[in-house]
């Protein structure tokens, strides 16, 4: 009762607020004005309708929170139970090696898209989910790892295969020096450096023309060799389409690793309370520098790659939008979930290709969509579930 | 009567038990303010010792000085490992104060809320253990025996403290109660050989006060000596061997429970001198 007076308000106070632009309208030829009442009735309503959903679904949502219940959410089931994970893990590969025979050559092109953006997301999952450092400048390390390949193929001819491990070098190295400087700062603060790093490379590489040819970026960077053949266009979307299911899995299966090892439960303490994690005896310098390191590293390899897939890079591919992409993929997946942030990725990156249909509208539904993700599932699409041990004899 | 230094003639070797803290003039300032002011306090080994004052004594702020949150002004902190050699304590991070053998609890509960009550144990045995990077991602089978030995030690102890229908159970989810003693199971897992208890029974009921003294004299009798905070004077009186009296960051007494009940200065910190003038 008391939510329908609610709504009842808010549709009156909406029907004021838009009685300007949606009921007046003012016929500059004929010199009258229209008033468009129907108008009014119809915001009226439609507000109300919106409202009263709006609180039925916040006090389910609380409702939900009151019982939740020993019951095992379904993806948890899902990777405990082996006669669940087993088909679940077949159907998820035969679906992926299928996938190119049956779509067009451009639909693959934007699936290998999705897949540096999982890969990514699982990248900065480590910093942003595990380790709990909020990083607004990830895509420093992308540009980085796109960087080093494109130059060092422009200068030396080195092949990908080579550039594939270096890459993700250099990206840990940077994530090493971005992480010294920024060891004594959490919260915000860290934030804006890790955000002030993020402009710093872009702005270098867009201004040292010397270095990396500025704005204008590199080209005709060598696309990669089939165990030392040339491939054709097509084929090579082939092959960078596998090459992406391939990393996407070593992906998940070290980050599955680390999230359950000793390096792993170390982040996490960090996470929940730094001073607490040094009083057992963790070293704070030391798992925060592994955290970004590790975290470029994946961030590295795929600025490989995506110089590879694209065969030209420019600064402009590196801005800050890319971040916060990478970062809403995280946030929206569930922070800390593996499940999470590759379902984010996907949902994030495919989502928009789909809604192409609906241009107009694309970046508002996209908008909204987020806007009510984290007013109903803050803990994003997968909530991270901690591992529960058994006690075995030694 | 003299009991600033009541043990100062059996602490010479093989007269007694051996200091395994020892800490002389300890001087801590904010600003203008001595929170601590030229402290000595020793705690010898399999001993309980008691420090108390009113609030605002500087309790919080010696316990933050000797685990290396804060770094002392001047002063000595020295922890003495049996048969090991003495290691300055001044000015060293906290994880290495931890990996040296001397753990700590809070006063308001810093647990690790989002991880089980398993993990959180898990992660009190980091210091003693080593896996790295490649060692968590190839899983070798140093890696793999070590971490057995992480979860059967954790399980252990957690069952050992009384916690074991939690052992799954996310930290944030545990009652009070057992939240308290799975923070001083935290501090256990690293194996310390001193233990620092802040305010262990803050906000517990009776019987959890009662079951929690039992818990600090198993300790104690399975070899680790302990520094408590306390502001319960039923607990520490019944529980310490020796008690020190803070006010104003000085130490104002030093004795056995029956001294410092009967102790003028304590009474007059606790309840000003007019009350006791007669």
């Amino acid at each position: 009762m008391k939510d329908l007076k609610q709504s009842f308000f808010i549709s009156v106070w909406f029907m004021l607020l838009t009685f300007p632009i949606m009921v007046i309208r003012v016929n500059t030829i004929e010199k009258v004005v229209q008033w468009r009442w129907t108008n009014m009735a119809a915001m009226g309503i439609g507000t109300f309708i919106l409202s009263y959903l709006w609180r039925y679904m916040l006090a389910r949502k609380e409702a939900g929170a009151q019982e939740n219940g020993d019951v095992l959410p379904w993806h948890q089931k899902l990777f405990s139970e082996r006669k669940y994970f087993i088909p679940f893990v077949a159907a998820v590969l035969t679906f992926a090696a299928l996938f190119p025979l049956f779509v067009s050559e451009y639909r693959v092109n934007i699936m290998i898209t999705a897949m540096i953006y999982v890969v990514l997301g699982l990248g900065l999952n480590i910093v942003v989910g595990l380790a709990g450092l909020l990083d607004l400048g990830y895509v420093a390390f992308y540009a980085v790892g796109a960087y080093t390949y494109a130059l060092l193929n422009y200068h030396f001819h080195v092949g990908f295969w080579l550039a594939l491990p270096l890459g993700a070098l250099v990206g840990a190295v940077f994530g090493i020096l971005l992480g010294i400087p920024v060891l004594r700062l959490r919260g915000d603060y860290l934030a804006i450096v890790t955000l002030g790093f993020g402009e710093i490379i872009r702005l270098i590489l867009e201004n040292w023309g010397a270095f990396s040819f500025g704005p204008s970026g590199i080209a005709n960077i060598s696309r990669p060799t089939f165990f030392g053949m040339m491939i054709t266009r097509s084929q090579g979307i082939l092959f960078m389409y596998y090459l992406m299911i391939a990393l996407g899995i070593f992906t998940i299966f070290v980050v599955n690793r680390l999230q359950d090892s000793r390096l792993g439960r170390s982040w996490l303490a960090l996470r929940e309370d730094e001073i607490a994690c040094q009083a057992m005896g963790i070293d704070r310098m030391k798992t925060k520098l592994a955290a970004f390191a590790l975290g470029a590293t994946w961030a590295g390899m795929m600025g490989v790659i995506f110089a590879a897939k694209t065969s030209f890079i420019n600064p402009a591919s590196f801005t800050f939008l890319e971040s916060a992409i990478i970062l809403s993929i995280v946030v929206l997946g569930g922070m800390g979930s593996i499940l999470g942030v590759t379902l984010g990725a996907f949902i994030l990156i495919l989502l928009p290709e789909e809604l192409r249909a609906f241009s107009q509208y694309r970046m508002l539904i996209f908008g909204a969509s987020m806007v009510l993700m984290m007013v109903f599932r803050p803990q994003g699409i997968i909530s991270n579930v901690r591992r529960s041990y058994e006690y075995h004899e030694s | 009567m003299n009991i600033m230094n009541p043990d100062k003639t059996i602490t010479e070797p093989g007269t007694g038990p051996q200091k395994v803290l020892d800490i002389t003039a300890l001087t801590m300032s904010f600003g203008g303010l001595r929170a601590v002011d030229k402290v000595d306090l020793d705690v010898k080994e399999g001993e309980i010792v008691g420090l108390i004052g009113p609030n605002g004594a500087g309790k919080t702020t010696f316990f933050n000085c000797i685990t290396g949150i804060y770094p002392p002004d001047s002063g000595d902190i020295n922890l003495i490992p049996q048969g090991r050699k003495p290691e300055r304590l001044n000015g060293m991070k906290p994880n290495r104060i931890t990996s040296h053998g001397m753990a700590r609890t809070f006063q308001n509960i810093r647990l690790f809320q989002n991880m089980t009550a398993l993990e959180n144990i898990m992660v009190g045995r980091h210091c003693r253990t080593r896996a790295g990077v490649l060692g968590a991602i190839f899983r070798g089978p140093r890696t793999r025996r070590e971490e057995r030995e992480i979860i059967n030690s954790s399980y252990t102890l957690l069952h050992n403290m009384g916690l074991g229908e939690f052992v799954n159970e996310y930290a944030k989810n545990l009652p009070y109660g057992a939240q308290r003693r799975l923070e001083i199971a935290r501090a256990l897992a690293t194996d310390p050989f001193l233990l620092l208890l802040d305010e262990p029974a803050a906000g517990m009921n009776p019987q959890e006060t009662e079951k929690l003294m039992e818990l600090i004299e198993t300790i104690r009798k399975s070899g680790v000596s302990i520094l408590l905070i306390e502001h319960d004077m039923k607990l520490i009186m019944r529980i310490s061997d020796r008690i020190i009296v803070l006010d104003h960051g000085l130490k104002i007494a030093e004795g056995n429970p029956q001294e410092i009940r009967n102790n003028q200065k304590v009474i007059e910190a606790y309840l000003g001198s007019s009350q006791v003038s007669g």
